[in-house]
């Protein structure tokens, strides 16, 4: 890994073909950020991303990276890490991806806890297919798909995260450059799942989660000094608390074993002999 | 005198049926004899009719038969499953002091064995072990030395401690002294020992060692029956190579884990059977057109649906063979027997990283369930080797990259082949897509790169049928007017028929196919012959259209893949093209 890595090295020379104001513009921008200022480089980072207008970030980025298929960006992830845990691997998807068609990973990635980073561009919408409810979508959101609102209680994903048994439960707002880049940073430095969820604001589809709203309304823990991450309880009421949205490392758990350290996965595991073990014939004696 | 037998345990599932089967198997195995192994299960923990079925010869024996000469039962619903198999003369082993057994009919014609089973297992220690009492019986009819059994009851029982071990032997011992001093019967078996060594394993065994002998180092996979022993066996053996197995939460995670660290340049496989194929197929696409070498492995299992889960069906070959949506190549490898299992899963992850596409290794139930004897010569490890493909060296990553330093991961080389690079690798950087991609891996839909990108993709099985032997396994005369064709694991059962039907004065040729796709050509053996017989485990004959599908030539083709409608002038005129030059038409 080399030290004079910039950001910008992350960029690819693919023109974004986001909406202009989109939110992923920032989100992408804090994830090359903390990627740079964590020591890692193109050519030791692994990104894997799902589909959606998030999906596209393998693109304009300049990496390894896979562009999977829907909702199954997180086991490619955890595949990656295993086999090889000297990469840097980073998983980005939207709320469609992550909480919906790929929730079942999701649970399951929380729980496995493999050192890897997670960052959903939440922009409670289904943007690529043109405006339909997502599984964050407030109850009375109005969309073609949901005249009349869904009806239906979004799904809190920082309590799923904790619920599963979370390390790492962070949230952050792509618009707050510098401390959307630190959180993602903690994330990437967290020895374990590292998991953010990003408020992204969808400003073709989405006129009600705005940036002006998430300004609004948003308490960053960070600048809170009572609010200690450490303490399962503080972050619980700050998770389940319906009335607020918050930005900040809210709960981490730095004494849980990562799933490469809980199994002893440490080597490489493209690095095999010319023609079987070494002592393959163990294998066939043990048939006697 | 006998000297081969067809023995088998039955009872309930949970009465450790398959751990007395096994041990019984292990005990000839390892006096030299020869042993081909079936199961009769059904899909649940307890109760239910199970069975474990030995056949045994100082002969090679390569199938199941209709004929069971003794029969422990310790239900009477054993005896009943089995009332085909048994004939004159046949033995039946069982506990009459057993309330369910007292009312026990022992067919006409057959010995009854009445044992208290479970009193002399008392005796011996616990009357767990009334299993092995039954054992040590069998050895008496069957005139067996029962020293034989004390190696493999070392096996099973060893690490629970010598007194375990020695109470079993004895258990044994008192079954077989009981039935030497109660009946005065003679049996008509007597069992040779050799001193030939033989392993014993399954096709599922012999496919998790096939793929440690190959390199393999990542499995990830979901339990299903019959595929879980391949799991089972790469858990806590793949660790000592410095691989993991990942127990993932279905079979979409399964692959997709694969899928990762297949990228990341592991040896990766999972196995499933057909419902785990089915949620698979989702992601296969994905995995063969970003050229990823990986290795499914499908132990077939009958369908459709939940189908019958633990019976037998070769059903899954059109699956193989087309499942996913839009076309994209895969080959596809169907062990013809248990040691081929082994080999042909070597085979498929050398075959996944010199194309870089998915390779399914196709077995089924039969053969993951059949334990079956081999000389350990028949896996040697010094023969494997690994080739790894166009795997890129450090130093030459430039001459892959593009004028602007960018390397190209599907770059349409004359082979097909294009340059892989790991991740960790300066310079190799690079994404790729299950968008349709250009040699730079990214998205595009420009009608010509989208042309290059088909043909490219289709270019290396033309390399691969080139470059590779896609040979079949013949038996019999091959002058014979008649020729039975079929694949996978009906081999051994064919080549036993054509003993019986040698006997009757039938002589027939037989090719064992294994492989789908690309396969041989056959159309020169099925024209040449006055019969054809295409053998298989399923309804609708799918290896037989495979064949007839072969051999028909009459179509002319016009096909358009640029992403863009026919239009009617062009498509006017490439008809007039065909009808001109009776040439193929790509648009």
């Amino acid at each position: 890994m080399s030290s004079d890595v910039r950001f910008t090295d992350f960029k690819s020379d693919k023109q974004p073909t986001w909406c202009p104001g989109c939110g992923d513009f920032g989100t992408m921008n804090g994830m090359m950020k903390a990627l740079a200022e964590t020591g890692n480089d193109p050519d030791n980072t692994f990104i894997v991303a799902g589909i959606g207008c998030s999906g596209k970030i393998g693109t304009y980025m300049h990496s390894y990276a896979l562009h999977g298929v829907h909702g199954r960006a997180l086991p490619v992830g955890i595949g990656v890490k295993a086999a090889n845990p000297e990469l840097e691997v980073m998983v980005a998807g939207g709320d469609g991806d992550g909480y919906s068609i790929g929730v079942g990973h999701f649970i399951h990635a929380v729980r496995r806890n493999m050192d890897i980073t997670y960052v959903v561009m939440d922009n409670r919408i289904y943007g690529l297919t043109k405006g339909q409810f997502s599984p964050t979508s407030r109850e009375d959101f109005e969309t073609s798909t949901s005249p009349e609102g869904p009806k239906q209680a979004p799904v809190n994903p920082l309590a799923l995260a904790l619920a599963a048994g979370g390390t790492f439960i962070a949230q952050s707002f792509s618009s707050d450059a510098q401390r959307h880049a630190e959180i993602v940073k903690r994330a990437v430095e967290h020895d374990g799942f590292g998991f953010v969820n990003v408020y992204s604001p969808c400003v073709t589809f989405n006129d009600v989660d705005t940036y002006d709203y998430f300004r609004d309304s948003l308490v960053d823990l960070g600048e809170d000094e009572d609010h200690d991450p450490t303490d399962y309880d503080q972050a619980t009421e700050a998770i389940l608390d319906s009335d607020a949205e918050y930005q900040g490392v809210i709960y981490q758990d730095e004494e849980s074993a990562s799933y490469n350290e809980a199994h002893g996965l440490t080597e490489n595991m493209a690095d095999i002999p010319d023609g079987a073990p070494e002592d393959a014939m163990d294998l066939v004696r043990e048939f006697y | 005198m006998h000297k081969d037998l067809n023995w088998a345990i039955g009872g309930e599932a949970g009465d450790g049926i398959d751990s007395t089967g096994k041990i019984f198997a292990q005990a000839l195995s390892r006096a030299g004899r020869h042993v081909f192994t079936s199961k009769d299960f059904a899909s649940r923990i307890r109760g239910g009719y199970t069975a474990y079925k030995v056949r045994t010869s100082v002969d090679r024996v390569e199938s199941v038969v209709d004929r069971l000469d003794i029969l422990i039962a310790l239900t009477q619903r054993t005896v009943d499953e089995n009332l085909d198999e048994l004939h004159e003369g046949s033995v039946i082993i069982y506990d009459g002091e057993r309330t369910t057994m007292q009312d026990l009919e022992i067919p006409e014609g057959m010995i009854g064995l009445d044992v208290p089973l479970k009193s002399l297992a008392e005796d011996a220690g616990g009357a767990i072990m009334r299993n092995v009492v039954a054992l040590g019986v069998a050895c008496e009819v069957a005139s067996f030395p029962i020293e034989n059994l004390d190696e493999s009851l070392e096996k099973r029982f060893g690490d629970k401690g010598t007194a375990i071990v020695d109470n079993n032997k004895e258990a044994a011992r008192l079954g077989q002294e009981y039935v030497e001093e109660t009946y005065d019967h003679a049996f008509e078996y007597e069992l040779e020992t050799t001193d030939n060594d033989y392993v014993l394993l399954n096709g599922d065994e012999a496919i998790g060692m096939g793929a440690l002998a190959a390199g393999c180092r990542f499995y990830a996979g979901y339990p299903i029956t019959p595929a879980t022993d391949v799991m089972e066996y790469l858990t806590g053996r793949i660790e000592r190579y410095g691989g993991s197995v990942i127990q993932a939460e279905d079979e979409l995670s399964a692959i997709n884990l694969a899928l990762g660290a297949a990228r990341a340049g592991a040896r990766a496989m999972t196995a499933t059977s057909g419902p785990g194929i089915d949620l698979m197929t989702e992601t296969f696409g994905l995995v063969a057109t970003t050229e990823t070498p990986l290795v499914i492995c499908d132990v077939m299992r009958s369908g459709p649906s939940t189908g019958m889960p633990t019976k037998q069906e070769q059903g899954d070959l059109n699956q193989l063979l087309y499942g996913g949506h839009g076309e994209v190549p895969r080959f596809v490898v169907a062990p013809t027997t248990v040691a081929e299992c082994f080999h042909k899963t070597i085979e498929a992850f050398n075959l996944a990283e010199k194309y870089q596409l998915p390779v399914y290794v196709t077995s089924d139930l039969s053969l993951a369930v059949t334990e079956q004897t081999f000389a350990p010569e028949e896996f040697d490890m010094d023969e494997v080797e690994i080739e790894r493909g166009n795997l890129v060296e450090p130093g030459d990553v430039e001459s892959w990259q593009n004028d602007q330093g960018q390397f190209q991961p599907h770059y349409p080389t004359e082979d097909g082949i294009s340059p892989r690079t790991l991740p960790g690798t300066a310079g190799g950087a690079h994404m790729t897509t299950g968008l349709e991609h250009d040699e730079l891996g990214r998205r595009t839909e420009d009608t010509d790169v989208r042309i290059d990108q088909v043909d490219k993709r289709s270019r290396k099985v033309e390399t691969a049928v080139e470059r590779e032997q896609w040979d079949y396994r013949e038996f019999g005369d091959a002058d014979s007017d008649v020729l039975l064709i079929s694949w996978g694991s009906n081999e051994g059962a064919i080549r036993e028929a054509m003993e019986f039907l040698d006997d009757d004065g039938v002589s027939v040729r037989f090719l064992s196919c294994s492989y789908m796709f690309p396969r041989a050509d056959l159309s020169e053996e099925i024209e040449s012959a006055e019969e054809v017989i295409v053998v298989e485990c399923n309804a609708g004959g799918q290896f037989a259209d495979l064949l007839e599908h072969d051999t028909l030539s009459r179509v002319d083709r016009i096909n358009k893949y640029n992403g863009v409608r026919f239009k009617a002038d062009e498509l006017a005129s490439e008809i007039k093209d065909v009808l001109a030059t009776g040439a193929e038409v790509t648009a």
